[in-house]
């Protein structure tokens, strides 16, 4: 039982990191907000993957005398790939929030959606 | 040693294009660029087709990494289908797109919209080359993200917010993606399609691989607009520019298809859908999916609205194939996602160019519009006939295939929901008919004249394009039968 | 000039033609010349292409092959034969009718309807003359979408709603009834093609031929047996050529004619009698018969009237394919020829008391017979046929149907067929007796009304002579429908 807490505390921050951006998501109207609950969740998926990636006692992954054991770089590698995506999406979610502030004078989704109706 | 790298070159060359078609100066020369390399890529594709279409298969190292550490371009008749696909409608769209685009897009612009066109196009050539999981999330990204852009640059500002709301629901998808890919390669160590499917094999029971699956497949079903995870598609249609939802339209759900393709049968395997009892799920949602989105398209009173929520609908269609799990279901599937590409892609066009003539796409604003552009209603009269599913036309041929593959499992609810769904559309499509050419105009606006031949010549070639492949389906049908053989999915057994 | 190019000749002049009345659109005279020798010409085809028949040549091509074992596929049998004589003689005549009616009247949009009405015909052709199950739906569904348009061709609210009906109930029927059913018989035998003496047997348990062969009936939906009949009715907005040419003899009979085509050479007459498949079918038939004659004995508005006999005249054909007894296809398949020249004169007068009196309801046309003895004359002869009266060519038809019955043993349904005749005499004999021998309504005596137009006058004169013509002479009509049924 402890075990299942203790021994995999980085799944249980994972799913919380998870959950809690994509709430954000979906519950505020603002839309800043919204790309900071989508990076959240983004962010959680990164920890997934490095932490699931940790060799116990490896080194870094650097050929060097002594060392048998190295963590696995491959999901690093595709974690920093993954963080550009992250970063290039929330890039054009801010571009595109400056443009709606733009057209429509806010960015309060509930008060966009007023104005596209009442039109 | 273009052959032997031609699976790369169909990429690369976008790619490179793209930064360079961002520093011509506007006017027409990005879009000269475009073409130019949009057609050398149809050429390429048509090429690499014609090397897999008896059944090879072409197996390409990145940088000379073998597999399965390195990076792998597998290509078999279904890639190089899905990639001639995408080329075809890119090139097609090209001449169609000058004067849209001369329209609806600022000219200080137009470097940047063909810039990221080009990146578009890289991504979803991309996808359907790769052999390596992570490699297609990469690209699924960079046309998704490209896309994003390219519908944010509609007319109206509610395009700023269809793009928001799809690349919010984009991202959310690929991030599912991402975790699924991340728990099965924590599984197997891999990230190769073909090797992912060998060591996938012995532990398909772990609930770590269904968890995995699980993720991968809503993630994509998010980008394939599967109901109930559709509601991006409508406005992202409807708002883009008109050379826009052309594309999109006939090339990125259907790629999200082929990505669903790949995943569930090459690296999943058919077993692993019977044994998590998935394709129940694909029937259920896909029949939903017919019949509430043909409904939800009778009751719209704009023409790409109502061409969108037909999308969504026919994207059912290829979801209730991959749900029949046999070989005549994926048959159907593959055939339909050519076929709907062309249909799809001449009702946008014909609803493009009366945007252009008009400047608008809502009924009330084009009643009777058919009489004053005969050539452009005629072109939507035969794609409709085709989407409906009247024979002599492609339509036909994918309906043909979807019932047999119900009839053949005495799935008699489904094909009910097939010919439900047909006559349903029967039902959008007169309406459309209708109003164009039937109905008076209510305003006195002045006369339009018909569409330019720039739009006319692209829109008429897949309207006919439409007719041939409802008579010879010698290249539709035979490559989906040889790509369903690869992909390893049998006939259906009692 | 070779069988197989003459054969699709004959089912693609119409559609050159069409292409050509479109180019001549600016020259209205030039136009219907192009219509007139079009039908001339492919009168004259398929004329050719039976004489060769006759002498006992097989004519067959295939054309591609869209699906795996399906190919579009033309071939000559006895009863398409029979149906591409019928529709190809009656264009010619109907388009001489067509162009005294369209422009007495005024009609817009005249090179739509001319058009549309080439493509119709030459739909028609390539269901006469389908070689498999597949081509034969292919032109089916291009016949309701080519005469959607003509339909329609008023353009007001109610034209459109009498379209949208018309549409709904055949493209509803095609789709969901009929195109399954093909797709039933496809799994089940793997082929689509015809027969002697069906694909069915054997592969099919009996127990579920009863359900397919219904499927297939009501499924044609354009062979009217209720409730799937509504569509006749709605479709009388249309200009009364369409009516007449279209709904009396093409669209309709190419119901029939898969219904026939179906029944002998899909299921096979043993299949179907040993199976008791038609059982209960029989029953829809026959009151389809009743009720769509009691239905036209209330109607005032002549068309109205025409289109619900119409209705119970196709049950008659039907009835005779459902009995599948060798007298009962050669009835219902005597019937399409008898039929189709009887009903196109009385819409053909029809049309002329619209055009000259402005006249369409029965109960207007008291006395108007004196002053337009040509047309009414040829309504008598059109009723009498219909009727089934001798010397008039509906007598044989109805003679061999109800030998098939008696044959079959089939007394109730021999009683509706007489009971019905009785029917026919009551809601079709008052319009010509009235018209002769009634008075005017409120007394206006007749003078400046004229006769109809020469060209509308010419095609009545000689549809009403083919009735009384076929009485004595049923020939080449007889000896296919006497191929057709087995009785050779």
């Amino acid at each position: 039982m402890i075990d299942i807490i203790i021994g995999h505390y980085n799944y249980w921050i994972v799913i919380l990191l998870m959950m809690a951006g994509f709430y954000t998501v979906i519950n505020r109207g603002n839309l800043i907000k919204k790309i900071a609950g989508l990076n959240i969740f983004q962010t959680s998926v990164f920890l997934l993957y490095i932490s699931i990636g940790y060799v116990n006692e490896g080194t870094t992954p650097i050929i060097a005398e002594g060392f048998t054991r190295y963590a696995n770089p491959l999901p690093h590698v595709l974690i920093l790939t993954a963080i550009v995506v992250g970063v290039s999406t929330t890039a054009l979610g801010l571009a595109l929030v400056v443009r709606i502030k733009k057209a429509y004078g806010t960015i309060e989704e509930d008060e966009i959606h007023d104005k596209d109706m009442s039109l | 040693m273009i052959e032997q790298n031609l699976c790369l070159l169909l990429v690369v060359i976008p790619l490179i294009a793209a930064p360079v078609t961002a520093m011509l100066p506007a006017g027409r020369s990005p879009w000269l660029f475009t073409l130019v390399i949009t057609w050398l890529c149809f050429a390429m594709s048509i090429w690499q087709l014609t090397m897999v279409l008896d059944g090879s298969t072409i197996s390409y190292e990145l940088g000379g990494w073998a597999p399965p550490w390195g990076i792998e371009y597998h290509i078999d008749a279904l890639n190089a289908f899905v990639a001639l696909i995408v080329s075809g409608i890119a090139a097609i769209t090209l001449p169609y797109a000058l004067r849209t685009v001369e329209r609806e897009i600022q000219l200080q612009e137009t470097s940047l919209f063909y810039a990221v066109f080009l990146l578009c196009l890289v991504g979803l050539l991309g996808i359907a080359q790769t052999g390596d999981v992570f490699n297609l999330f990469v690209f699924l990204e960079i046309s998704s993200l490209s896309s994003y852009v390219l519908i944010a640059m509609g007319k109206r500002r509610r395009a700023l917010t269809a793009a928001y709301q799809y690349l919010i629901m984009g991202s959310i998808g690929a991030t599912f993606l991402l975790i699924g890919i991340g728990l099965i390669y924590a599984e197997t160590g891999t990230l190769n399609m073909q090797d992912l499917h060998q060591r996938l094999q012995p532990i398909l029971e772990h609930r770590t691989v269904h968890t995995g699956f699980v993720f991968m497949v809503v993630g994509i079903a998010l980008k394939l607009a599967l109901f109930p995870l559709h509601l991006w598609l409508p406005n992202a249609y409807k708002y883009s520019p008109s050379a826009i939802s052309v594309f999109l339209s006939a090339t990125a759900t259907k790629v999200a298809v082929y990505i669903m393709l790949r995943i569930v049968f090459t690296v999943f395997s058919t077993s692993f859908l019977r044994i998590t009892h998935t394709e129940f799920i694909f029937l259920i949602l896909g029949a939903f999916g017919v019949v509430f989105a043909s409904i939800a398209a009778i009751v719209q009173y704009d023409l790409k609205r109502i061409l969108a929520y037909s999308s969504i609908a026919q994207i059912s269609y290829m979801v209730l194939g991959m749900g029949f799990a046999s070989t005549l279901g994926i048959t159907a599937t593959v055939v339909h996602v050519f076929n709907h590409a062309l249909m799809k892609g001449a009702l946008f066009m014909a609803a493009g160019a009366i945007v252009y003539r008009v400047g608008s796409s809502r009924f009330e604003n084009i009643y009777g519009i058919g009489r004053q552009m005969p050539w452009t209603f005629a072109a939507i009269f035969v794609s409709g006939l085709s989407l409906i599913g009247i024979p002599g036309t492609a339509g036909f041929i994918s309906k043909w295939y979807f019932m047999l593959a119900a009839l053949e499992q005495q799935a008699w609810l489904i094909a009910l929901v097939i010919l439900l769904g047909s006559l349903l559309s029967v039902v959008y499509m007169w309406k459309i008919f209708e109003a164009l050419f039937f109905r008076r105009s209510a305003c006195t606006a002045a006369p339009v004249a018909e569409a330019p031949l720039s739009l006319l010549v692209p829109m008429w070639i897949l309207v006919l394009a439409n007719i041939y492949f409802g008579i010879n389906t010698e290249l539709t049908v035979g490559v989906a039968e040889t790509a369903v053989r690869l992909l390893g999915v049998t006939a259906y057994h009692e | 000039m070779s069988d197989q190019h003459l054969l699709l000749m004959a089912v693609f002049t119409p559609f050159a033609g069409a292409l050509a009345i479109v180019l001549f659109r600016h020259w209205p005279n030039l136009r219907e010349t192009v219509t007139l020798l079009t039908a001339a010409a492919v009168c004259l085809i398929v004329v050719t292409v039976f004489m060769r028949f006759d002498s006992g040549t097989l004519m067959a091509i295939d054309i591609a092959e869209p699906l795996p074992g399906l190919a579009i596929r033309f071939e000559v049998e006895a009863l398409g034969m029979l149906f591409a004589l019928v529709a190809s003689v009656l264009w010619l005549v109907t388009s001489i009718y067509a162009i005294g009616y369209m422009r007495k009247h005024d009609e817009k949009n005249q090179t739509r309807f001319y058009t549309m009405f080439a493509i119709a015909i030459g739909s028609t052709l390539g269901i006469a003359f389908a070689g498999n199950l597949f081509t034969l739906f292919l032109w089916y569904e291009l016949l309701t979408i080519s005469t959607y348009p003509l339909v329609a061709h008023a353009g007001n609210k109610k034209a459109r709603r009498g379209a949208r009906t018309y549409l709904r109930i055949l493209l509803g029927t095609s789709i969901g009834l009929f195109l399954l059913a093909i797709l039933i018989t496809y799994t089940i035998t793997g082929s689509l093609d015809f027969q002697e003496g069906g694909i069915l047997a054997g592969k099919l348990d009996p127990a579920w031929a009863g359900l397919l062969y219904a499927l297939f009936i009501f499924g044609i939906g354009k062979a009217a047996v209720m409730p799937f009949h509504r569509w006749l009715p709605a479709a009388m907005v249309a200009p009364t050529p369409v009516s007449a040419l279209l709904h009396a003899v093409a669209v309709v009979k190419a119901g029939v004619f898969t219904v026939l085509k179906v029944t002998i050479y899909i299921f096979g007459t043993d299949f179907i009698t040993s199976s008791g498949a038609s059982d209960w079918l029989v029953w829809f038939a026959g009151s389809t018969i009743l009720l769509a004659s009691l239905f036209a004995m209330v109607q005032d508005n002549l068309k109205l009237r025409l289109a619900y006999s119409t209705i119970s005249q196709l049950s008659y054909i039907v009835l005779g394919a459902l009995l599948a007894t060798n007298m009962g296809l050669l009835g219902g398949a005597l019937h399409i020829s008898m039929h189709a020249f009887a009903k196109i004169t009385l819409f053909f007068a029809a049309g002329a008391i619209l055009i000259t009196a402005d006249k369409s309801n029965i109960s207007d046309m008291s006395g108007l017979g004196r002053a337009m003895p040509i047309t009414f004359t040829a309504f008598l002869i059109g009723s009498l046929s219909i009727i089934g009266l001798p010397p008039f060519g509906g007598m044989w038809s109805k003679w061999y149907l109800g030998m098939g019955m008696v044959e079959t043993g089939q007394w109730l349904l021999l009683a509706v067929l007489l009971f019905s005749s009785l029917l026919n005499i009551a809601y079709l004999l008052p319009v010509p007796v009235r018209g002769f021998f009634g008075k005017a309504k409120d007394g206006t005596e007749y003078v400046q009304i004229k006769e109809a137009p020469i060209s509308c006058l010419l095609a009545m004169v000689f549809t009403s002579l083919a009735c009384i013509a076929l009485f004595f002479y049923p020939g080449p009509f007889y000896e296919l429908a006497l191929d057709t049924s087995g009785g050779r």
